[in-house]
């Protein structure tokens, strides 16, 4: 479902850039080549994507996987578990004498992918319901809306028992349980931008020369409101990455011994006065670094595809 | 505008209703009871326990009664975990607590915030811009149950400064570090969301106008570029306050503050029905009011926009 | 003291405080130098349930109406039975007819007498199915005359089996023949209530404006899931031998959080963090305090028809046990003093010897081995790997263990186990379902007894949630209810148990806390731990 809105995306983009293209350049083109001078969004999907091709190449430098117990260092980290070159726990180790570099590893795979896909769904839906509920306005607005409003008073936790209880436990289920809960603040931070925009000249322009709604919500309110999202979008995939370990906490999502950068970095706080920070150091560095660079990324991206930089 | 507000009001009433039975029909769902337990309780006193509390009607009567309590009474119930407090009594008691240092949390973030991300914005690209955008994010990665342990560790078992939890009543030296501890993420989100509105407005060709007129650019700041940029700030604050109510559990947990995110979650683990309900409607009354509030800020910032 | 109306009896108020600045200077029995401060701090996880002695349902609430109220009978530091409100009892031959005498001294905070009405009407108050107390099973099992129809609704409570022959005399009449029964007086759930106050305040009585008690202590603040404070009710017969004259009782929700506080001096008493005793026991050797308790921690089978047929395989079940190497659970993970367990009953239960069941003599290399073995005999091997889900309750603690016996099964015997956690209410309800592969249970004893553990596993039990049956087992836990010792009966059991493995015993558990070291009077020998504050003071330092 999430690919074939990302395809939809493309393609609409695609039209988009046709239609739009009257001055002869590429929209995208132009979009790349401004966001490939923006130096400090490059540099960031460069670490990016080295963080995520560590998480793919690290496993072959592990001497420990990221389940097994070093039974020499189980209960007495604190004393053996520290980070070292020669026992092969180049992140130390947690307090069952399991090695942080490969779990951070794992932790990475599932933490980004969680992030990155539960925000997807989030803009796809946020923005789309979002801009509909806005640019319609009236009734149709008014009834959109009371349904966020009750979306968003629900007890969520148990939307998520239930969950668990009638479908059981995959890693699918969390990105419904995560989408489901984070697409609604978009919603609401979109329709208060399209109320906003449906009253602009090229907006009024286009209806008088007859552009459909839809045509009109998907190639002139979404590109415009293409800069919050980015934005927005940005400051949803920490939230939804350190949603996941309560999630997870329910029994809805991943489980043991399998790991996430929430799980890491929860439990390395909880241990945090015992003398043992490498296991709160090393997830919360990835986790810092990463969001450094979706922020510029997202930064980057909202100023690339800004139409009205063109 | 009046008409607006009281037909809002109309609406509110459907909308609860509707709150009302899906949260019922969940909390019903869901597997166990308030009086599940490791040890089974025999079968009769189970039987006195569910015929005291209602709960072995069906759940459509148990709905409507629960309904006519609040409409008649304005009772929520009794708790159905904590014996000695009603609902109306555990409402009463954290809901003033969250809203303090919710509230105070909410001006440190909007007093901090707004300016970072003017500034940043402002300055775009430049060292000021980075260093306002490295506090942000600085401020955001470090989750709640990173930061809470971290204050309680520095300020009061090293330093001995501040008590290390607890709310006796909301006297200052308790509300700082539960306000250091929730301000900081929502400070992030809302110099973010700052600086990219105040650049998305700048950018507008009436502000251009402004610059090539030659206006002076604080004149042009504060009359043209700030209103209209607080829109999506806005539209991003009214919920997040809402979400304080439910979203504050770990404050409460770390702090022992006693406030509302606690019995909220708890109050789902505990499968406490009333309590769990109690906070529902309000937190659903409250996510209504605010929507109003925010449609009507809108209207505000754009007079332009019509409902 | 500046909450007591002062229209109550000045020279009594002017005695207590007499005997407090006396009392200040030296303990009257040990004749340690008191600290000046007598305020006691300690920390609750989670709040208590209630201070309504017939509500209450959880074990620190008791504790709180413990001190609030008094019951007939109380219990001293090595848990021998003492005068409480009654000075003592007498019972007929066939132990089925009991008689207490009240003291006369005894007040409720308010200056009302404590008396034997006040017991006839909590008592029926606790029966009564419009109280619809989660422990009104307790009335049931102190087996009063007509109790049963009491609770059904079928019978007035005016005909429970409990009569004020005067206002000091308290006679009760049982159905069945019970020699331990004035030991159950102690429990919270036959404190009196005052009836005058429930009647007036009704579910209000137990707020701090209302409540009235008549233990050594009178509730004046409570803020739930933060806190709240006990001070001395100087009303109490025995006031003059309160020492603490303020209890604070905190709620504190994060263990690690719990520590730091108690580091940082504002606890008298504070939790050990799972796996954090033995290095707090080395910083703080004086403060750190381990107790055995009866409780056994253990997984269960599902051998009902919905289980994995692999469970029906005894051999499968004993390989599984076997590879449970018990030692670095209580050693390396949980750090306590816990006790590995080849039994299902905890050895310090009264009158139980641990049979020296063979697995528990072995040792884990024999116990490997011998996994190995019975797996391949059953039919599993790399080729043909089981496959277990292993379900446990959300906790560190759980998972932590859950994890270790993973990789034991894993490197051991090859099974290819996945970990499934559960939030608790959903936990119980899969697994009272049957509907799990291997389940984490614990289990502790109501009292100190083999059959509190044994019964479990009984064909009729409501908490057999493995489904486990054994007519053999069943006949000699019937039998020993009859017998006046029935140590061969536990003993035979739980060979039976070695045998069959329906359960695979881990750890006994013990209770953990950190307690200031001028805090003395802490009962440590009371097995069920039940203390009370007006026993505890603090010596100054």
């Amino acid at each position: 479902m999430i690919v074939a809105n990302k395809n939809k995306i493309v393609e609409m983009a695609n039209n988009l850039s046709e239609n739009d293209s009257g001055t002869g350049r590429s929209l995208w083109k132009d979009a790349r080549s401004r966001f490939i001078h923006n130096k400090a969004a490059t540099v960031s999907l460069f670490v990016l994507i080295a963080i995520v091709l560590f998480s793919f190449i690290g496993p072959y430098f592990a001497v420990w996987s990221n389940e097994q117990i070093d039974w020499n260092a189980m209960g007495i980290a604190a004393k053996v578990g520290m980070p070292s070159i020669e026992s092969g726990h180049f992140f130390g180790t947690d307090d069952l004498g399991r090695d942080i570099y490969s779990r951070v590893i794992q932790g990475t795979q599932i933490s980004l992918m969680v992030g990155v896909l539960g925000a997807t769904v989030a803009v796809v839906v946020g923005t789309l319901y979002g801009a509909t509920s806005g640019y319609l306005g009236g009734r149709t607005d008014q009834i959109m809306m009371r349904i966020v409003d009750i979306l968003m008073s629900i007890p969520y936790m148990f939307v998520l028992i239930l969950l668990l209880v009638v479908f059981g436990r995959s890693i699918g289920m969390l990105f419904i349980g995560i989408g489901l809960l984070s697409w609604l603040d978009m919603s609401r931070i979109v329709r208060g931008q399209t109320l906003n925009l449906k009253n602009k000249e090229f907006i009024e322009a286009a209806k008088v020369t007859g552009v459909s709604d839809f045509k009109i919500i998907t190639r002139h309110i979404v590109p415009n409101l293409l800069g919050i999202v980015a934005v927005y979008a940005t400051l949803l995939v920490p939230g939804i990455i350190l949603a996941e370990s309560f999630i997870s906490f329910l029994g809805l999502g991943v489980q043991e011994p399998s790991t996430s950068w929430g799980a890491l970095i929860s439990e390395g706080a909880g241990t945090i006065s015992y003398d043992t920070e490498w296991q709160l150091l090393f997830p919360l560095a990835f986790f810092v670094v990463s969001l450094f660079c979706f922020y510029f990324i997202g930064d980057g991206l909202r100023d690339a595809l800004d139409p009205k930089d063109r | 505008m009046f008409n607006f507000i009281i037909k809002r009001i109309g609406i509110a009433i459907p909308t609860l209703l509707i709150l009302i039975a899906l949260s019922f029909y969940l909390m019903h769902a869901a597997p166990g009871g308030p009086f599940t337990s490791e040890r089974p309780l025999p079968a009769q006193v189970l039987a006195n326990i569910e015929a005291k509390y209602g709960l072995d009607q069906p759940v459509w009567n148990q709905m409507t009664n629960y309904i006519w309590g609040i409409l008649t009474e304005f009772d929520f119930g009794p708790s159905y975990k904590y014996h000695d407090r009603s609902v109306n009594d555990i409402i009463g008691q954290g809901f003033p607590i969250t809203m303090k240092y919710g509230f105070w949390s909410f001006i440190v973030a909007i007093g901090v915030g707004i300016p970072l991300g003017a500034i940043a914005a402002i300055k775009k690209n430049t060292w000021i811009d980075y260093l306002a955008v490295g506090i942000s994010i600085g401020a955001q990665v470090l989750p709640n149950f990173v930061m809470a342990p971290l204050l309680i560790i520095v300020f009061t078992l090293w330093l001995g400064w501040l008590p290390g939890g607890g709310w006796n009543g909301g006297s200052w030296e308790y509300l700082i570090m539960p306000v250091i501890a929730l301000s900081t993420s929502y400070m992030a989100s809302i110099a973010r969301i700052t600086r990219s509105s105040i650049l998305e407005v700048l950018n507008t060709n009436y502000i251009r106008t402004a610059k090539s007129k030659g206006l002076p650019t604080k004149t042009i700041f504060f009359r043209h570029v700030l209103k209209p940029s607080l829109l999506p700030v806005i539209s991003y604050l009214g919920p997040a306050f809402v979400g304080l109510i439910t979203g504050s559990v770990l404050i409460d947990i770390y702090f022992s503050t006693g406030g509302m995110g606690y019995f909220f979650v708890n109050s789902a683990f505990n499968r406490d029905y009333s309590v769990m309900m109690g906070i529902t409607i309000l937190v659903g009354g409250l996510t209504i009011i605010f929507s109003l509030i925010v449609d009507l800020l809108y209207a505000w910032v754009d007079p332009k926009i019509r409902y | 003291m500046n909450y007591f109306p002062k229209s109550l009896a000045v020279g009594f108020v002017l005695a207590s405080f007499a005997s407090a600045s006396v009392l200040a200077a030296t303990h009257p029995v040990t004749g340690e130098t008191l600290a000046d401060d007598q305020t006691f701090t300690y920390s609750l996880l989670d709040e208590f349930t209630s201070v309504d002695p017939q509500i209450v349902e959880d074990v620190s609430g008791s504790a709180f109406v413990r001190d609030l109220f008094e019951g007939l009978m109380n219990q001293d530091a090595d848990g021998n039975l003492i005068p409480g409100v009654a000075t003592g009892f007498t019972t007929n031959d066939a132990k089925d007819v009991y008689t207490f005498t009240l003291r006369d001294n005894a007040m409720w905070s308010d200056g009302n007498p404590v008396t034997a009405h006040d017991f006839v009407y909590s008592w029926r108050r606790l029966a009564d199915p419009a109280t619809a107390s989660p422990y009104s099973w307790f009335a049931e099992i102190m087996a009063l005359e007509n109790v049963g129809g009491v609770m059904s609704g079928e019978a007035s409570p005016d005909t429970l089996g409990i009569t004020a022959l005067d206002n000091h005399t308290l006679e009760v009449r049982l159905t069945a023949s019970l020699p331990y029964f004035a030991a159950m007086t102690t429990h919270a759930s036959t404190f009196p209530t005052p009836e005058w106050v429930v009647r007036t305040s009704g579910n209000d009585w137990t707020k701090p404006e209302n409540i009235v008690s008549n233990g050594a202590y009178i509730l004046t603040e409570h803020i739930p899931n933060e806190r709240a404070v006990r001070e001395r009710n100087t009303m109490y017969w025995n006031n003059d031998a309160t020492i603490l004259d303020k209890v604070v009782t905190l709620v504190i929700n994060d263990e690690n959080v719990d520590l730091t506080r108690y580091l940082a001096g504002e606890l008298d008493m504070g939790t050990v963090p799972s796996g954090q005793y033995l290095r707090l026991k080395e910083d703080y050797p004086d403060e750190a305090t381990s107790f055995p308790r009866l409780c056994t921690y253990y997984y269960t089978f599902n051998l009902s028809p919905s289980g994995q047929e692999a469970y029906q395989d005894v051999r499968v079940r004993q390989a599984l046990s076997y590879a449970v190497d018990r030692s670095v659970v209580t050693e390396k993970i949980l750090q306590a003093g816990q006790i590995q367990a080849f039994t299902f009953t905890p050895g310090a239960t009264a009158g139980f010897e641990v049979p020296p069941v063979a697995f528990g003599q072995m040792t884990q290399d024999e116990r490997n081995a011998k996994a190995k073995e019975l797996m391949a005999e059953a039919g599993y091997g790399s080729d043909n790997p089981l496959n277990i889900e292993l379900m446990y309750n959300t906790s560190e603690g759980h998972k932590k263990i859950a994890i270790a016996v993973q990789q034991m099964w894993k490197e051991t015997l090859g099974v290819k186990a996945t970990l499934a956690n559960q939030e608790w209410k959903t936990f119980l309800k899969t697994r009272g379902s049957q509907n799990f592969d291997v389940a984490r249970g614990g289990w502790c004893g109501d009292y100190n007894e083999a059959s509190t553990f044994l019964d479990l596993l009984t064909t009729p039990s409501g908490y057999n949630d493995g489904k486990f049956s054994n007519a053999e087992v069943d006949e000699l836990m019937l039998e020993a209810r009859t017998l006046s010792d029935a140590t061969a009966n536990y003993t035979r059991v739980e060979e039976i148990l070695a045998n069959e493995m329906p359960v695979i015993p881990v750890y006994h558990y013990t209770g953990v806390f950190m307690l200031k070291s001028n805090v003395k009077g802490w009962p440590y020998d009371n097995v069920e731990q039940n203390w009370y504050s007006r026993d505890l003071y603090k010596v100054s330092k």
